[in-house]
């Protein structure tokens, strides 16, 4: 006779005593109550021990000291600041310097790293070659080695302002930086901007308005026209009819450097390429490997099947690879804003190094500043991931027929 | 016999490197006809029919489906691959989409039918294989012998003139070659120009027209499976069918 069916014993306390204990019963539930005192004293000593020495130091713990002013002057600033604000602005003023160079960082990275990736996978023998020796000779250097190399070796080797090196009157390399145009908006500019935005609106638009005529009638929309047209054209013509919207104003040399003209300092420069030119060589083997982990079979699958070699690849390969792709990708996007910290090597001030550093030094806040600065990486970190598993969750999601 | 060649190869030989793997390969392939193709392994077969839609370059020869030409430099590769459906001994269907949509991804793309009439279209198909009631599943979800049905059913939905099948059943278990054997048979009855590398000698008496016998990248016999399996013309046929009818 055939056996029924029935529901499973009750699971409450097996698993309670499982998840509290794991296989040693409840003599581990003991066990594990001793660690949690353990450590709680462990934190309570070490709160009370700061609390006491600070007490001998004479600091007053708080928050107050962000209120009172620097005094010292920071080399590059987004916002306007000078020696007389206060720790407050300094903070802010070394956040967006390390989000200004942790973006431009993670944004060339990705380029040079997805570029050396599909290169190392090339039938092309020189150009795998070429971007192997990229990936052997970088990723097994040390980063500040390399940041120092940028800063030193090569930046600080460029002629002074007077014999810049200069691309077309436009651009000059020296040895205190970049000096490029500063573009100098007019009073067209703003209905420009405007256009070009309902411009990337309208390509956006004929984007999906083809997908639904593409699934819901099999129509094949040809859409480049229309996007040409309203990401370029539109705002020519708006440029055309109220005046161009920006000019750029030459630097001048006068002295002994530039008057006018964006400067870049060198310190930027170099970390931003060091930075950039560090992860791409790890971004690149992330890509090859998410790539050759896609089996050669769903290439075959898909191109049997009729589909061209673009469309296996887009439909097919890419949202696969890209599932093993995005995970370490993030990890390589977190690890480039932190390793922004090393900043302080070459002294571009960055939020490490005007906070953490200087700012620690002057006022001796440590466990304060320690925190703020610590809260901020974490935050900055867990944005980062955050937005890389939405766009994660978007691909896995809306693949293919979907 | 119908006189009709939907597949035609002549005279065609390819080169892995330095080794001859195919070599003056001649075969024409009636429509309806069910060509099984067997012969130790390493003697060429799975190249052979990857051959004919350019899933494998060759050298020299010419391969001509339903009067579309192939030549060595596989110009009109796109055009042959949308009359052949192809079945893959590892099923390779696409792990990231749904039963449904692997089945409905090439009717949208390539022949840019409505996603409502592709889907119409894919459960159709996906019923004639008898597993429409997993259309809304992953593949690894899926049995093998249920994936590859379903990678039947996703060849089948660009209606193509001819099929291959390149060992179908071999990473299958035991229990699953039958339900796929049957739906190859089912398939077979209904018409469908089918060119099979398989093992399956019960499937080759049972469907085939000609069973064609390759070694070291010839075609040693072709014949119908009556006098293929009862009167060999080889010694190395014999010996072949000798050992694998015995186990």
């Amino acid at each position: 006779m055939a056996i029924g069916s029935r529901p499973p014993p009750p699971q409450f306390w097996p698993k309670l005593r499982r998840v509290l204990g794991g296989q040693t019963g409840w003599g581990g539930v003991l066990g594990q109550l001793v660690l949690v005192a353990f450590v709680v004293w462990l934190g309570y000593e070490i709160v009370a021990n700061a609390r006491a020495n600070m007490q001998a130091q004479r600091i007053a713990s708080g928050f107050g000291f962000l209120s009172q002013t620097a005094g010292f002057g920071v080399s590059q600033a987004l916002i306007p600041y000078s020696e007389s604000d206060s720790y407050t602005r300094v903070f802010v003023v070394g956040l967006l310097n390390t989000l200004l160079v942790s973006a431009i960082g993670v944004a060339l990275a990705t380029v040079i790293g997805f570029a050396i990736g599909l290169g190392r996978l090339s039938p092309n023998w020189l150009l795998a070659r070429l971007a192997g020796a990229y990936v052997e000779i970088v990723r097994n250097l040390p980063l500040l080695f390399q940041l120092l190399f940028w800063y030193l070796a090569v930046l600080a080797t460029l002629p002074n302002p007077r014999q810049s090196i200069t691309l077309l009157g436009w651009v000059f390399l020296n040895n205190r930086g970049f000096v490029v145009a500063e573009p100098v908006a007019h009073a067209s500019f703003w209905p420009v901007a405007l256009a070009l935005g309902i411009g990337v609106g309208i390509a956006f638009a004929a984007h999906a308005l083809a997908r639904k005529a593409l699934f819901d009638n099999g129509r094949v929309l040809r859409i480049w026209p229309v996007v040409l047209g309203s990401l370029v054209g539109l705002p020519l013509v708006v440029a055309l009819a109220l005046g161009a919207p920006l000019s750029f104003e030459a630097p001048v040399l006068k002295g002994f450097n530039f008057v006018g003209g964006l400067r870049i300092i060198p310190e930027f420069v170099a970390l931003t390429l060091a930075l950039s030119i560090y992860t791409a060589a790890f971004i690149a083997e992330i890509v090859r490997a998410g790539i050759l982990a896609v089996n050669r079979g769903q290439m075959e699958a898909g191109s049997s099947l009729g589909l061209s070699c673009g469309a296996t690849l887009r439909l097919i390969v890419v949202p696969q690879a890209l599932r093993v792709i995005l995970p370490p990708l993030t990890n390589q996007y977190l690890n480039l804003t932190k390793n922004s910290s090393l900043a302080v090597a070459v002294g571009y001030p960055d939020l490490f190094s005007v906070f953490a550093g200087t700012t620690l030094s002057q006022t001796g806040q440590a466990v304060e500043i320690i925190v703020i600065t610590m809260g901020v990486y974490l935050l900055i970190s867990l944005i980062t991931s955050a937005a890389m598993s939405f766009y994660g969750w978007r691909v896995g999601m809306g693949l293919g027929a979907t | 016999m119908t006189t009709e060649a939907v597949v035609t190869v002549a005279g065609l030989n390819k080169w892995f490197g330095e080794f001859h793997v195919l070599r003056d390969i001649n075969l024409e392939v009636g429509r309806g006809e069910r060509i099984v193709i067997c012969g130790p392994s390493g003697s060429g077969k799975s190249t052979f029919i990857r051959c004919i839609n350019a899933l494998e370059e060759f050298q020299e020869g010419r391969i001509s489906v339903d009067n579309i030409e192939l030549g060595p430099n596989l110009r009109r590769v796109d055009e042959v691959r949308r009359e052949v459906g192809m079945v893959f001994q590892n099923f390779n269907l696409f792990p990231h989409l749904s039963v449904l949509d692997n089945c409905t991804l090439a009717p949208i793309w390539v022949r840019n039918i409505p996603r409502k009439a592709a889907e119409a279209a894919a459960m159709k198909y996906l019923e004639r294989v008898r597993i429409p009631d997993q259309a809304d599943k992953f593949p690894g979800q899926l049995s093998g012998g249920q994936q590859q049905r379903v990678a039947i059913a996703r060849a089948l939905t660009m209606n193509p003139k001819v099929m291959l099948f390149d060992e179908p059943t071999s990473a299958l278990d035991p229990e699953m070659v039958k339900e796929v054997l049957d739906t190859m048979v089912d398939l077979a009855k209904e018409g469908m120009t089918m060119l099979v590398v398989t093992h399956e000698m019960g499937f080759a008496r049972e469907i085939a027209s000609r069973v064609v016998f390759m070694d070291a990248g010839q075609i040693i016999e072709a014949n119908t499976p009556r006098e293929f399996f009862a009167n060999p013309q080889h010694a190395r046929t014999r010996l072949f069918l000798s050992q694998i009818l015995r186990s």
